[in-house]
């Protein structure tokens, strides 16, 4: 298959009637890189995987391989694997065929179609099931099944539309580490779609995170996760405490910021819009409940709530505190020890994970607190 | 294997068929057909309905004044409702329970299958045709009827109107039965669950949760039954009494066109039918529609 | 074509049943299922009973006031229905007729099903509606214009076998045609679409994802559909009557013109040319239970 040197996506706009799902997409992926696109239901991840595919034709905007433009170009030209969120494994044809399926589109040889399916099915650990059909397969070997079906043709850009989201919490994490090995031992760029940020960060070189059909953020997990860029952003990657805070001061690169009980925090801003702060204004502060700090305190930045709900997730307990002086303000807040229910704790959070957004985008932050899962819960069961 | 097709919501990130003119292309011979063989001709017997004789340069509503002011004519329309509606009805209400009771699986299941398709296979004259040797004084039924002292003389089972409701009953019962009982087993047990776990018993639960979701698959059998019913045409030469007492529609149009040869006001008499029949359909349809309150049968879970 | 790969195929598509036998019991009494079962054996019991009074009529010499038929197995009454009908011809025709009808309906109607069963359009209610015109129309009311236009535009047809057949076969594709349709709309949105786009990926075009990916999962429903149609078109009377020339008559006609034939003919003859039309039928639902299951039928007879 030919080698991707580049792939681009320029300007790609998908319409329905009068709903835009997909506004202005702009996407260059380099060969073998793993890029997710990583959002809520709705953002059009999946539209920008189904117009790169050939399945859906652009509004607008251009796809380009190696320089040349492929939108008008059929998906069964493209040359492009893809695995489905529901596998689509053909019910009526065994293991064998199934995998064997585009080989035998492009008329290879007997022999040459069993060699590669058998290497195939070993590379995805699947040797002896040759001849069972899918309905008799688990879950996990569903899932197998799909991916080798598309990698005996040694495609030059690999596509994966939430392969996870239909096994269980072990199955997934099993898979996850699959993928990641595949990835490693067969170098395909690889363009891969889910909601889950556990499986952005540790499969991804680059996340793109999207919302309602634009892209809010592209950068390499590390930057998403302590850097986000935006407040569907910070809260889509799990911080979901936040405090209304008034700007008091700069020092270097952090602001003093105080809350409405006159509580004297350090935070930083990774928005480049906060160049243009002032003195007076007021912020949000986020932080996240997994790295807020009891056992011992930070330097800096103390706050007590009282205790309301405890709840004991194995390594540690997150806590629902209400901000002392200010009951109204709910935080989640960890522990290693279990406190007393009613009683006043007292924990803190590093200066440079006290992050600032400005305030016009809470009403898409509510929203996105909903179709989102609770971060803090994640990978932890 | 539940065939019900449940709400899709439109999702806009997945793909459907692209070309709009495949589409089209796709359809185009069905279309044709049902537009050429079946839209024509109706247009046509209309057209020829309107006019006095098959010569006739203008329309006229002479035929069906004819039609509506003999009463002997007349009659067959309280005919046919008489004959057609009770039928249906009754296989109707008749199939409620039995595939209430059903709906989780029937022993022998295949078995019982082939014996209901029975019937729809042997086709109205064959039905009736059994039935003349069947149900005649001589016939097994009742001898059988005598023999166990149910009866002292033999019934007359043949011949009139009941005759005719018997043989449509047979003929159609099966299909409806089947029908229903496949709307019925879609309904999710979870939702009977619910209703348990709410308090409803078995009665409430069948009149408030199953009865209800029904209604959709129980209009489509009566309107289907009711066409077959309406449409009843052989069955009453064999076992009916076609000159009065089950004097129907069908059988009207047939003879004033084939054996008066009176073409114009046979159709007229064809339309006025098929007039007829699409206005009861409507009406139950729209009975249907106003009564439901478009509940989904997953329970709203999503598909 | 063996049953084999089919059933190996639906067995492996099938999930199941949705409800383990533990539910079966609890959802209905033991009053319900007996009311059923005897309900649905006193009205097998009769059907048989019509079938084999018949059978047995028509192998006797006579039959009056016995249980069973006097001189029994005679086959006079074959021969005598031999003799005045060319049974041959008819059956040559019925099968032409409904073999005919059928593959024309599969042909039209499976892309019509399939257009129905993919599309999301604003007039998909309207075209849903056109197809299942003709099914809720009595066949009288169209049939008489319908044979009106046949006789004038095809009446000059030659009445050679088989070309005499084609005015029936005609008119009795407009009932068949929606009946298809509705049949297979449900098999074809089974079907999906993420397997035709998974095809498509693979690199297989639409002729081939058809042929490899489309056609063999709904096979179940386009046998189910044949066999129906079959079925159906081999009892199909009003049309039939309305239009075919002497020549091409059906054996379902033609015994129904038998019990009202000029002079007395005897029932038994009748019941003789019964069984012989009864035998046709059977044996086509015959050969079709071995390519699907009695069960396809139950649900895919639903209407919409």
């Amino acid at each position: 298959m030919e080698r991707i040197q580049t792939l681009v996506m320029r300007d790609v706009t998908r319409r329905f009637g009068t709903t835009t799902a997909l506004h202005s997409f702009d996407l260059a992926l380099e060969g073998g890189q793993f890029t997710t696109l990583l959002g809520p239901s709705g953002c059009g991840k999946s539209t920008a995987l189904n117009c790169l595919a050939g399945l859906l034709e652009l509004s607008g905007g251009e796809i380009l391989l190696n320089g040349e433009p492929i939108q008008h170009l059929p998906a069964e030209k493209r040359g492009f694997g893809m695995v489905f969120q529901n596998y689509a494994l053909f019910p009526h044809l065994n293991v064998m065929r199934n995998v064997a399926y585009g080989l035998e589109i492009r008329g290879v040889a007997r022999a040459e179609r069993e060699k590669r399916v058998r290497r195939a099915l070993a590379q995805v650990h699947l040797e002896g099931l040759e001849k069972r059909y899918p309905a008799q397969l688990s879950g996990g070997q569903q899932q197998r099944l799909a991916i080798a079906r598309t990698i005996v043709l040694e495609p030059g850009l690999l596509l994966l539309d939430e392969p996870l989201s239909n096994l269980d919490a072990n199955l997934r994490n099993e898979m996850r580490i699959e993928i990641k090995r595949l990835h490693e031992e067969l170098g395909l760029t690889t363009l891969y779609v889910t909601h889950d940020q556990t499986e952005a960060m540790s499969l991804s070189d680059r996340v793109v995170v999207m919302r309602l059909g634009h892209i809010e953020q592209v950068g390499t997990p590390q930057d998403i996760y302590n850097a986000p860029g935006s407040l569907f952003v910070a809260g889509f990657m799990g911080y979901a405490n936040r405090l209304s805070v008034e700007l008091i001061g700069k020092e270097g690169s952090y602001w003093s910021v105080q809350t409405s009980t006159g509580l004297r925090l350090q935070a930083r801003s990774t928005r480049a819009q906060s160049e243009h702060w002032q003195v007076g204004q007021r912020v949000l502060a986020l932080f996240k409940p997994d790295e807020t700090l009891a056992d011992p305190l930070p330097p800096s930045n103390h706050m007590r709530g009282r205790v309301k709900l405890i709840e004991y997730m194995g390594k540690s307990f997150e806590v629902l505190v209400l901000l002392e002086g200010d009951e109204s303000t709910q935080l989640l807040v960890q522990s290693s020890q279990t406190p007393e229910s009613g009683s006043l704790i007292e924990f803190g959070i590093r200066p440079e994970r006290l992050l600032l957004f400005s305030q016009e985008d809470i009403p898409a932050l509510q929203i996105t607190q909903e179709t989102s899962p609770t971060p803090a819960l994640q990978g932890e069961r | 294997m539940a065939d019900i097709s449940l709400p899709k919501e439109a999702d806009v990130s997945r793909p459907r068929i692209r070309i709009d003119q495949r589409a089209i292309l796709l359809s185009l011979p069905a279309i044709i057909i049902v537009l050429l063989l079946f839209c024509y001709p109706l247009l046509f017997g209309l057209d020829l309905s309107l006019r006095e004789t098959q010569k006739s340069v203008s329309w006229s509503l002479t035929n069906y004044i004819q039609f509506f002011s003999d009463p002997y004519q007349r009659s067959t329309i309280w005919i046919t409702f008489q004959v057609a509606l009770p039928v249906t009805f009754f296989s109707v209400i008749f199939s409620i329970p039995l595939a209430y009771y059903m709906r989780r699986g029937i022993r022998f299941e295949r078995l019982i299958t082939i014996m209901l398709i029975l019937p729809i296979t042997l086709g109205t004259v064959m039905v009736a045709q059994g039935m003349l040797d069947y149900f005649s004084p001589t016939g097994w039924f009742n001898r059988v009827l005598l023999a166990a002292g149910i009866l002292h003389q033999p019934l007359n089972f043949l011949h009139h109107q009941l005759a005719v409701e018997i043989a449509l009953f047979i003929q159609g019962f099966p299909f409806v039965f089947l029908l229903i009982l496949g709307y019925m087993s879609a309904i999710s047990p979870d939702l009977e669950r619910a209703s348990h776990m709410l308090g409803a018993g078995s009665w409430l639960t069948f009149w408030r949760v199953i009865f209800p979701l029904s209604l959709p698959g129980i209009a489509v059998a009566f309107c289907l039954n009711f066409v077959a019913n309406f449409s009843v045409f052989p069955t009453v030469y064999l076992v009916g009494e076609p000159t009065n007492e089950t004097h129907v529609l069908t059988i009207a149009a047939y003879e004033t066109a084939y054996t008066n040869y009176n073409i114009p006001l046979g159709t007229a008499i064809a339309i006025v039918m098929a007039i007829l029949e699409l206005a009861v359909i409507g009406l139950v349809l729209w009975l249907q529609r106003r009564t439901s309150r478009g509940a989904t049968i997953s329970g709203g879970k999503g598909a | 074509m063996s049953s084999r790969p089919i059933e190996k195929m639906e067995s492996a598509i099938e999930q199941g049943p949705a409800n383990a036998p533990a539910q079966r019991t609890r959802s209905r009494g033991i009053w319900g299922s007996a009311l059923f079962y005897v309900v649905i054996g006193f009205f097998v019991l009769n059907l048989f009973g019509m079938v084999i009074a018949v059978l047995l009529n028509s192998l006797g010499q006579q039959w009056f006031a016995t249980w069973l038929p006097e001189g029994l197995f005679t086959n006079r009454w074959y021969e005598y229905e031999f003799g005045i009908n060319d049974i041959v011809q008819l059956g040559q025709n019925t099968l032409i007729i409904a073999i005919t009808t059928t593959v024309l309906a599969l042909l039209i109607a499976f892309p019509a099903a399939y257009v129905l069963a993919r599309r999301q359009f604003r007039f998909k209610g309207l075209l849903t509606g056109l197809y299942l015109l003709p099914m809720l129309v009595p066949p009288m009311a169209y049939a008489i214009p319908l044979a009106t236009l046949v006789l004038r535009y095809l009446g000059g047809l030659p009445d050679i076998f088989p070309i005499n057949l084609l005015p029936v076969i005609l008119v009795n594709l407009v009932p068949i045609l929606p009946f298809v349709i509705l049949i297979l709309t449900p098999f074809v949105e089974q079907v999906d679409t993420s397997l035709e786009s998974a095809s498509r990926m693979l690199g297989a075009n639409g002729l081939q994802t058809f042929w490899r990916v489309v056609l063999p999962l709904v096979l179940p429903g386009l046998l189910t559909a044949g066999v129906l149609a079959v079925v159906r078109t081999v009892a199909s009377f009003e049309l039939t009557f309305l239009v075919a020339r002497a020549d091409a008559q059906t054996l379902v006609v033609t015994l129904f013109a038998d019990d009202f034939a000029a002079g007395m003919r005897p029932q038994q003859a009748t019941d003789a040319m019964a069984v012989v039309y009864m035998l046709t039928t059977m044996a086509l639902l015959g050969i079709a239970l071995i390519f699907v299951k009695p069960t396809q039928f139950v649900v895919r007879l639903k209407g919409r």
